[in-house]
């Protein structure tokens, strides 16, 4: 090895170790503002979802199924899912109760879930904005069937399998 | 089917994100490699055997790892994973070069009959750690799913944190002690540096408590002057565990770690409570601790250095009035009549690396990196410094600044409170662990012995590294992972993935 070559080999090691610093900056960089390729690679797959046969339409029975699942699906905690175990799920602002929603618009300690006989029912526990159970308000426990949205503040709650 | 028309669309930053992950752990792999081979290339004018082994081992794990994300982490920030894997080749590049000096250095004296002792690089030593911490890695994404999970635990944390802290400071020294300072366990072959983990499960204990109090901690409380005090029984808890941490430490001699932990709990204070309060009663605490070093001759003596290393060149001793250098123990010191004072030929031998390498660098296996004490851990930086230059150098600051940017971002963007407090303060820990070893090796700030993350031979660190990644990289997850859509159609669609 000539001192020519080992120079040449330093420099470029240098460089590459440069160009990993921008790439990572690069894949930053679409993490911020998203990249062609990620674009294109998103627009054929929505074209084909249309053309998917709408299987479960097909299939017009309908299990009826104890729910597994709970999940946020709108509000400060959009996103939060939690398994459906022991029998009961206290939900409010405050930081004691089983579900913390951190809900502006919910009371600290807003409403109920409980299970009897496998079936989930929702309580309202004297909140001020209420709890709605599709659009209609919860004045007494209701059996909660799965997917209908459960309403508490700006917070939107499902029950799932 | 109309429904799937009137779909929002896709957001971009929450999508996975595995092929440009991929892309950038091949790059980290080529990178490594390269290093291997140049060093093999400039010391011995072939490819080195080493570069095929280590290469073939370190790309199964990486292989394994990000298997283990994509299947179940698939939201994860792609940046975090190849940042560590880059960290983690390119410092086994360089213990490999040093190993390569060092062995034969060994063989060498045991071909005179001596024993050679003490510790020296290992290059196989590092890839056996680096496999185990991939190891713990994938055990903690497959197996803790929730951050949260930890919250529910954080007193049992907490207590097991401190507990391994403040464990070496009462063991003998025979087990614990090593250069002045008690922070190993030492079991055997294995040694074991606690407060690498202590520090993340201080971290969670932390979030846990300050998720609960942050309220009380940001608004209750008298004010005086510019300044809001908080009430004595919230402060009161945070205090006991700061000052048994630092007495702990205190005890065991390692200063480097009660710097980290004090800044951990004022920064997360401070993230908890966004009250600038928090920083400026840190300053003060750091304040009236820094006038009490003078009575601590091992932190004394690492000021002086810090001041005036030139002075304490392989062993400084006074004599009368004058220093004289290269006094290299107390005992020959004390024959002159003199006081010891302190040694700076490691900090010293490592300035001169820095200055050996300048802006290019000598170049991998060309530049005498071996010549510093300790070259392979505590000063893998100016290691590096040497053989890099200063635009290898800069480029290891930039990804340790961008595996902390990514933390923050993850910190960011989560909505759970302890996951939000909890990687902000892990991130943060991070960032002044490097900022604490770097500082220290350029004296910038003194001397103190922490570990450089990823880079440095040492199992706890790189163990304790990898899983805080693995923390990381699930917050992420959990952040990025788009919101479940609402059923729109009860009747038709009763089937929802969730996950």
């Amino acid at each position: 090895m000539n001192q020519i070559t080992l120079t040449l080999m330093k420099v470029a090691f240098l460089a590459v170790l440069w160009l990993f610093v921008i790439a990572a900056a690069g894949v930053i960089r679409a993490d911020l503002w998203g990249s062609k390729a990620a674009a294109k690679a998103q627009r054929p797959r929505q074209a084909a979802q249309p053309a998917r046969p709408p299987r479960q339409a097909a299939a017009p029975r309908v299990r009826r199924a104890e729910p597994t699942k709970l999940v946020i699906t709108e509000g400060a905690r959009a996103g939060t899912t939690m398994d459906l175990v022991g029998t009961e799920i206290t939900m409010g602002r405050s930081n004691d109760v089983t579900l913390p929603l951190g809900d502006d618009y919910s009371s600290g300690r807003h409403a109920r879930l409980f299970s009897q006989n496998g079936q989930w029912f929702v309580e309202d526990l004297g909140s001020t904005n209420g709890t709605f159970l599709g659009r209609a308000k919860v004045s007494r426990p209701e059996p909660v069937p799965v997917g209908v949205p459960i309403r508490i503040g700006k917070t939107v709650i499902e029950l799932r399998k | 089917m109309t429904s799937a028309a009137a779909e929002p669309e896709v957001q971009i930053a929450t999508r996975p994100r595995r092929s440009a992950q991929l892309a950038m752990l091949i790059f980290a792999m080529v990178i490594t490699i390269a290093g291997f081979a140049q060093v093999g290339l400039a010391r011995d004018g072939s490819l080195p055997t080493g570069m095929y082994g280590y290469g073939a081992g370190l790309g199964v794990l990486v292989a394994i790892s990000y298997v283990v994300v994509a299947r179940f982490a698939p939201y994860a920030d792609p940046l975090l994973l190849p940042l560590a894997v880059f960290l983690n080749g390119i410092g086994l590049a360089m213990i490999y070069r040093l190993d390569l000096g060092t062995s034969r250095d060994v063989q060498l004296a045991r071909a005179q009959g001596k024993n050679p002792t003490g510790l020296w690089a290992s290059a196989p030593n590092q890839l056996m750690w680096t496999a185990l911490s991939i190891a713990a890695f994938a055990a903690v994404i497959v197996l803790l799913r929730e951050i949260k999970v930890l919250q529910r635990y954080m007193y049992t944390i907490g207590a097991v944190g401190l507990f391994f802290l403040a464990l070496p400071g009462f063991l003998p020294s025979s087990i614990s002690g090593s250069l002045g300072a008690k922070i190993w366990i030492r079991l055997g072959p294995f040694s074991i540096q606690p407060s690498e983990f202590s520090k993340l499960a201080l971290v969670a204990f932390f979030a846990g408590y300050l998720v609960n109090k942050r309220q009380a901690l940001s608004i209750v409380g008298k004010k005086i002057g510019p300044l809001n005090l908080p009430r004595a029984r919230d402060l009161g808890p945070i205090l006991v565990i700061w000052v048994l941490t630092l007495g702990v430490l205190a005890l065991e001699n390692d200063f480097g770690t009660a710097i980290l932990f004090f800044g951990l709990f004022v920064s997360m204070l401070y993230i908890a409570t966004e009250r600038f309060m928090w920083v400026a009663i840190g300053g003060l605490l750091l304040a009236f601790a820094s006038a009490l070093t003078p009575f601590i001759p091992h932190v004394q003596q690492r000021i002086n250095i810090w001041l005036d290393p030139k002075s304490y060149f392989d062993g400084g001793c006074q004599v009368g009035n004058k220093i004289i250098n290269q006094i290299q123990t107390v005992a020959a010191c004390h024959a002159k009549g003199g006081t010891y004072i302190a040694d700076s030929g490691q900090l010293m031998r490592g300035l001169f690396s820095l200055g050996q390498g300048g802006v290019l660098g000598t170049g991998l296996g060309q530049g005498e990196p071996w010549r510093t004490p300790y070259s392979f851990s505590d000063f893998i930086f100016t290691s590096f410094g040497e053989e890099l230059g200063l635009t290898g150098a800069m480029v290891i600051l930039i990804v340790y600044a961008l595996i902390v940017q990514r933390g923050m971002k993850a910190a960011l963007a989560t909505k759970d409170n302890f996951a939000k407090l909890f990687a902000g303060g892990v991130s943060f820990v991070f960032a002044l662990q490097v900022f604490v070893i770097v500082g220290g090796v350029t004296r910038l700030i003194p001397l103190t012995g922490l570990t450089t993350p990823f880079l440095a031979q040492g199992g706890s660190s790189l163990l304790a590294n990898w899983i805080l990644i693995a923390l990381l990289i699930r917050i992420s997850d959990t952040a990025r992972r788009p919101a479940p859509q609402p059923i729109q159609d009860e009747g038709m669609t009763q089937v929802v993935r969730t996950q």
